[in-house]
This record gives C-alpha cells, sequence and structure tokens, in this order.
C-alpha cells in the first residue's frame, strides 16, 4: 500500500495532473491567505498583550491559550452559522466559497499566532522595558519595534499557523462543502478518497501535502539562517 | 501607515476572492447523498448538463441527514437524498416544493468472506439480521441520521430489536459517512448496510463482499427536490427547476441508465 | 545628615567639536528631589532623599552595593515612581517633556536588533526628525563609523556600550542619566566614555552618573553624592569628596573597605 502509494504520488506529479494542480492552487491560495490575516490580526494582538499590564490581560491570555486548542470543527460549525443563507451574514452569500474557507481559518490560527507571538514578544519587552520607558515610546511605537526585532522568531509562529492550516480539514469541509473545482483543497481531497476506500490515493496526496510543506519550510528556514547569519536576531 | 497597510491588505484579499462569489450567478447548488457522488455518477452525468445549459451545478455530498438540515437552512437550491419520508417532511414543512422519484437501486449487507452470520443463506432481511444478532456478530452502523441510517434503523425495528435503547455489544455505531463506516467495518471484520451504488465503486473491498442482497425491503429510492424559494429566497429557482426537469427528463433517465461501475449498473431511472 | 547642599560646581565651558544642530544648552535641567522615599513590598530603599542639584556639570553617585543608586537614578529619570515626594526640574514637576530631554544608558546596553546605525536612526526618528548627519557625527563621535552597517549584538562589549552612548546623545538631552555604564568595559573603551561625557558636558549638557570606579569619577566628575543604605549621607564637590570625605562610610568606601552601620 505504502509503495503504491508513493509510485501514484510521483505519477500525479509527473503527470501534471490537471486536478491535482487544481487543489494544491487552492490550498495553498487558502491556507497562505488565512496565515497573512492571522498575521494582521495574531500579531497585533500579541504585541498589544505583551506591552502592557492592564487589569483582565492574563485572563484574554488564558482565553487565547484555550483557543489554541479549538477543535476545527467547531470553528467551521461557528462560520458556518454565521454565513449559512439562512443565518445572520447569509446575504453574503459566502457558504461553499474560498473566502469562506479563508475565514473559518483565519479564526482557527489567529489564537495560535496571537498566543504565541504574544510570548516571544513578551520575552523581548521584558529586556527592552526599561529602554523603551526611557525613550518614551508610544505604546504603536513600542508594538512596531518588538514586531520587527523579534521578526525572525514571529517567522517560526507563522510557520507553525501555516501548518496548521494547510493540515486542516474539519473546518474547510464544513464552509467549503468539498465541491469539485471550486472548493476541494488537498485535505478535503485526501478525507474524499479515503471515504471512497481509495486509500492509496489518500496516501499518495498526503505525501504530496507533506512534500509541500517540507518544501515551505525548507524554502523559509533557509531564508531565515542566512538572515541569522547576520546576527539580527 | 500601519493601519493603511493593513486595510490595503485586507481589501486585496477580499478582491482577490470575491471575484469567485460574483463570477457566474449561473450556478446552482445541489446538497446531496454521498453514494451519488463518490460513485462518480455527478462526475458522469453533470458536463451533460452543464454543456448543455451553461448553468453550473455545485454539489455538496454529506449524508442525507445532514443534506436535508443544510437545505433547511437555505443552503441548497436542490435537495438529492434517498430518505422518503424525511424529504416529504422537508416538503411538508414548506422548504421544498415537491418531491419526484428520480431513480433507486438497493441496498446490501456486506460482511466478511467467511459470513460468521450465515446471512447469505437466508431468505429475507430479517432473519439475516436476527442471525447477526443471535450470533453476536460484529455489525457497524452509520449512525449519523442519514438515509442509510434510518433504513437499517427500519430494519431492526421491524424485528423488534432496539437498537439505541438497548446498545448491543456487537453493534457498533460509527458516526460517519458510508465510506468510513465500511472501513471500519473491514477494520473491525463487522457486517454492515451500504447503498449498492457507494459498494461497487468502493476500492478497499479486502475480503468483504455482499452477504444478502436482493430482498424487495431494501429497496433504496433517491428522490429530489427544489427547496421553496418563498421559504429561501436566495434559491436560483429558474436554473434550479430547469435541472431537475432535465434529470428527470426521458433523455436523462436513459442516460442514468447507461451509468455503470465495473461493468455494473448502480443507479435504475424510475421518474414518472 | 547631609541634606540640601547647593554648590555650583559648573566648569568652564570649553571649545570642542560640536554636534551639527546642537542647541545651545536649555535650563531645563536643574534637579530638586523632595523627600523621596521608595518601598518594595514594604522594604524601604530609599529614604527621605533630599537633594537640588545644578543644570550642568557631572553629577557622581556613588555608594556600595545596594545602597539605592540605581533606583535614585531611574526616580530622577522618571522611569521609576517614588513611593512618596517629588521630582521637580526647575520647579516644575517631571513630565513626558521633561523626559523627552532627557536620555540614560544601561550597565548592559539594550541594543536593539538592528544595525548600529538603525539603533541611531531608531531615536531620531522617533523625536520625529530624521537627520543622518547627526548620526554619522555620533558614529564618529564614539569610533564606530566604520561598525555602521553592522548588527549591533555583534558589537564587542565596549562599542556595544559606546553605541548605546551615542544613541543616548541622538536626542540631543539637555541630561543623560548613565547607570555603571563602564562598569564591565576594558580601560580603552572607558576611557573613549569619558572622553565624551567629559566633551559634551563641556557643551552644556548635564551628566548624572552611578559609578563604582572612583578614579573616573575622580577624573571627570565635579560633585558626588555619597549614598549609604537609602540616604545620602554626603553631597560634595568631587575635589572636596576624594580629599576630605565626612562621612565614615565614604572614608570606608574609599579606602576599600565594607562598612558597617
Amino acid at each position: 500500500m505504502q509503495e503504491s502509494a508513493i509510485n501514484l504520488a510521483v505519477q500525479l506529479i509527473i503527470s501534471a495532473n490537471p486536478d491535482l494542480f487544481e487543489i494544491i492552487g487552492l490550498s495553498l491560495r487558502v491556507s497562505l491567505s488565512s496565515v497573512v490575516l492571522s498575521l494582521v490580526f495574531g500579531l497585533s494582538l500579541g504585541a498589544f498583550l505583551a506591552t502592557d499590564h492592564f487589569r483582565g490581560r492574563q485572563l484574554i491570555n488564558v482565553l487565547i491559550n484555550a483557543l489554541m486548542s479549538m477543535p476545527p470543527v467547531v470553528v467551521g460549525l461557528f462560520v458556518y452559522l454565521a454565513i449559512s443563507r439562512s443565518g445572520p451574514l447569509g446575504w453574503l452569500g459566502l457558504l461553499y466559497t474560498p473566502t469562506a474557507m479563508i475565514i473559518a481559518q483565519t479564526m482557527l490560527i489567529t489564537p495560535l499566532v496571537a498566543a504565541l507571538s504574544r510570548q516571544v514578544i513578551e520575552d523581548l519587552y521584558n529586556e527592552y522595558r526599561e529602554q523603551f520607558l526611557s525613550l518614551q515610546l508610544t505604546r504603536p511605537q513600542r508594538m512596531k519595534a518588538l514586531l520587527w526585532d523579534a521578526r525572525y522568531s514571529l517567522l517560526t509562529v507563522a510557520l507553525a499557523g501555516l501548518g496548521r492550516a494547510l493540515s486542516e480539514v474539519g473546518a474547510v469541509i464544513i464552509v467549503g462543502g468539498n465541491i469539485e473545482h471550486l472548493t476541494r483543497v488537498m485535505t478535503t481531497a485526501i478525507a474524499l478518497e479515503t471515504s471512497k476506500g481509495d486509500l492509496a490515493l489518500a496516501l499518495a496526496l498526503g505525501l504530496i501535502l507533506l512534500s509541500l510543506a517540507l518544501l515551505i519550510n525548507i524554502l523559509l528556514s533557509s531564508l531565515n539562517i542566512s538572515a541569522r547569519r547576520q546576527a539580527y536576531a | 501607515m500601519k493601519i493603511f497597510s493593513c486595510t490595503s491588505l485586507l481589501l486585496l484579499i477580499v478582491t482577490l476572492f470575491s471575484s469567485v462569489v460574483v463570477a457566474d450567478s449561473k450556478q446552482i447548488l445541489v446538497q446531496s447523498t454521498t453514494s451519488t457522488a463518490n460513485s462518480g455518477f455527478y462526475k458522469y452525468l453533470l458536463p451533460m448538463f452543464e454543456t448543455q445549459t451553461g448553468i453550473k451545478v455545485n454539489v455538496v455530498a454529506v449524508g442525507t441527514g445532514q443534506a436535508i438540515r443544510n437545505a433547511r437552512n437555505c443552503d441548497a437550491d436542490v435537495l438529492l437524498v434517498h430518505a422518503k419520508a424525511a424529504e416529504d417532511a422537508f416538503v411538508a414543512d414548506g422548504f421544498g416544493v415537491e418531491r419526484f422519484d428520480l431513480m433507486y437501486n438497493d441496498f446490501v449487507i456486506i460482511g466478511p468472506a467467511g459470513d460468521p452470520a450465515n446471512v447469505s443463506k437466508q431468505s429475507d432481511i430479517h432473519n439475516a439480521l436476527k442471525n447477526i444478532s443471535t450470533v453476536n456478530a460484529l455489525f457497524a452502523s452509520r449512525g449519523d441520521n442519514s438515509g442509510t441510517h434510518k433504513k437499517e434503523q427500519s430494519l431492526w425495528h421491524a424485528i423488534n430489536i432496539n437498537t439505541e435503547a438497548v446498545k448491543p455489544s456487537w453493534y457498533r455505531s460509527t458516526g460517519s459517512g458510508m465510506g468510513a463506516t465500511i472501513n471500519t467495518a473491514i477494520g473491525l471484520g463487522a457486517y454492515t448496510l451500504t447503498d449498492r451504488a457507494t459498494w461497487i465503486s468502493f476500492k478497499n473491498k479486502d475480503d468483504f463482499k455482499i452477504q444478502f442482497q436482493g430482498d424487495p425491503k431494501l429497496f433504496n429510492q433517491y428522490g429530489v427536490t427544489l427547496v421553496n424559494p418563498e421559504k429561501c429566497p436566495s434559491v436560483s429557482q429558474h436554473s434550479a427547476q430547469q435541472f431537475i426537469d432535465w434529470l428527470l427528463s426521458k433523455k436523462t433517465q436513459q442516460s442514468i441508465a447507461a451509468f455503470a461501475v465495473d461493468g455494473e449498473q448502480l443507479f435504475y431511472p424510475n421518474a414518472k | 545628615m547631609h541634606n540640601v547642599i547647593d554648590i555650583n560646581a559648573n566648569k568652564p565651558v570649553v571649545g570642542t567639536t560640536r554636534l551639527p544642530t546642537k542647541a545651545q544648552p536649555s535650563r531645563r535641567s536643574k534637579l530638586e528631589l523632595n523627600n523621596i522615599s521608595y518601598s518594595v513590598n514594604g522594604k524601604r530603599i530609599l529614604q527621605n532623599i533630599k537633594l537640588n542639584l545644578p543644570p550642568q556639570g557631572i553629577t557622581a553617585i556613588m555608594g556600595f552595593n545596594g545602597a539605592g543608586k540605581s533606583i535614585l537614578l531611574k526616580i530622577m529619570h522618571g522611569i521609576l515612581k517614588p513611593t512618596t515626594g517629588t521630582v521637580l526640574w526647575n520647579q516644575q514637576p517631571s513630565d513626558a517633556k521633561h523626559r523627552l530631554t532627557q536620555s540614560m544608558v544601561f550597565q548592559k546596553p539594550v541594543l536593539l536588533r538592528r544595525s548600529a546605525k538603525a539603533n541611531i536612526d531608531f531615536v531620531i526618528k522617533q523625536r520625529g526628525t530624521h537627520k543622518p548627519a547627526l548620526r554619522n557625527a555620533l558614529l564618529v563621535k564614539v569610533g564606530l563609523a566604520n561598525k555602521a552597517s553592522q548588527p549591533a549584538r555583534l558589537l564587542s562589549g565596549g562599542e556595544q556600550q559606546r553605541l548605546a552612548l551615542a544613541r543616548a546623545l541622538a536626542c540631543q538631552p539637555d541630561i543623560v542619566f548613565l547607570d555603571e555604564a563602564t562598569a564591565s568595559l576594558d580601560p580603552a573603551s572607558s576611557a573613549i566614555i569619558e572622553q565624551i561625557v567629559s566633551d559634551e558636558a563641556a557643551l552644556g549638557t548635564k551628566f548624572i552618573m552611578v559609578t563604582h570606579d572612583a578614579a573616573q569619577a575622580a577624573r571627570i566628575a565635579d560633585e558626588v553624592v555619597f549614598m549609604d543604605a537609602g540616604q545620602i549621607t554626603e553631597y560634595a564637590s568631587a575635589e572636596q569628596f576624594f580629599n576630605a570625605p565626612i562621612s565614615q562610610a565614604a572614608t570606608a568606601y574609599l579606602e576599600g573597605r565594607l562598612h558597617h552601620q
């Protein structure tokens, strides 16, 4: 089985199977968009929480940490109820579109990015705090400086987010519907082939997804290493 | 500055994907049972409709129970499932305009090659199921309120075995789709009830085979229903009606009859 | 207990290399501490500090470890709030506007994870201007012109502290606080920093520095504040302090003995 799956995976790639490339493309589009959006929201939130000690901050931290382990299916269901045609946002017509999948994955990943980046930024802020006080930086100035100086650690946070996005199936299958040529991505295709009993194809798709993740990680970590060599980290 | 760049980023992404949303208004959404999708039936049939009419048909394949629930939320233009009673209720509650018989096939009991409950020798489905329960052979149930699950429950009910209340140890509820349940049944060496189309097109059969079939009680009727535009104004009534008319037309019914997997016919058209 | 002593120990201004656009020293840096106390978890670290400092010159704060020197420095700078008492600059309560004319160099330099010049630019930009000429002049002044583009955190300890000093001067402050800024540096780096401090002080910038280096204080300080156990026990001109310390604690300190009260 494993051997035939590897053969099949290689065959699919060599033959440049258009369906395969379509779902890989959509997977990347959805996951990368969600990660970018999650970074916008999550990093802002993480930097905000790291740079002040307001009342209730600890509660929010605990809450966000808990949200990190939110099951994708629950997020999917939540988004489905909101954007279903009978839901409060139904008029937007977003259900069963890539946009819906991006919204769901963004909600899934934002807590992860926020929690991890808060920790990274807080550690750095402990080092910078007195200097920043002395310089009398405003809150946005502090956040901006910390985000920039923590950029290489935050790249790892982004990768963690991308990993969760690329591997997630529960949320996208509910709000995307796994519609062929429209919302079918790698993970939902794997789920589908498994349910059709085509385990070899499912495994082959899994191997391709894994290679894709590996490729992205190699790409980004080589960027990371060459930058660290310049020792800005 | 930062806020500006964030906003423009958001706008960029929204525009990028909004194109998908508004690109083609000539499309309809079908909430469907899985057997028609997983067997390749739609892949065979829908291109004919799409080239003829230019209407794109998007299919969401879930269990019949969930398909009906989604359609009740107006997340469908057309409902294509196989649980007549539930479909009639859907229409009676005002969510569907009218239900039409589309085609049928039958359910079968699949099980391990050894057939420990000896169901293949039974004359009818009731005796087959009774045997499974008497020898405590494992039975995997969908347990997901799908059309197949409802059918299976009605069969147990008919021989006075209440799997819900008694929860016999040989009865395993998977709470998953047909494919996942067959995978589980094969893993457990358990019997299970499946529609013939899913089984024929299933790839991971292992040593499992159809151990019981042919009882008229295992009749499996597929129906198609237009979601009521009065309840759900979002329904693309014209295109959806066109699709249903096309499905029920003589020519399409012939095409349905011609669809086969591994030389076996999967669906028998019976539109009136 | 020597409370408020006011000595005017301003050195005459001598001409040195001037930084471009360096404004004439404002007279905002006359410092007045009124009954400053500071406690942490009920433990008194500073008590009843009263002090008037002139707006110019170099003031050294000396004393045993744990005397509260750094805490006092941070309270003067406004990055720590005293438990009681007030800090007045030219009779005005310390506020954000005052503090924008101050900067501080810490014992362990806190450098941003950027190039040397970006560290200085950060402060210049934060003050709302863009002055590459000022930045370049500062880098030359601290001897880092040839390392402008290097990552700040890869510089040697001495270079890092010189960069921190250059950055502290980048906002063209009226007053600079140095918290044991040369404590872990080699003599050469210390000498460069001392030279810059002397030069800038001569141009009118006020320096208040915590130091354990008596020789350094003797070389560059105009006056000395001596602290013992959270109190100021002596405030005198540098000359007087080093030649004839009054308090027993200061005598012990200068002789290199531990002083037990």
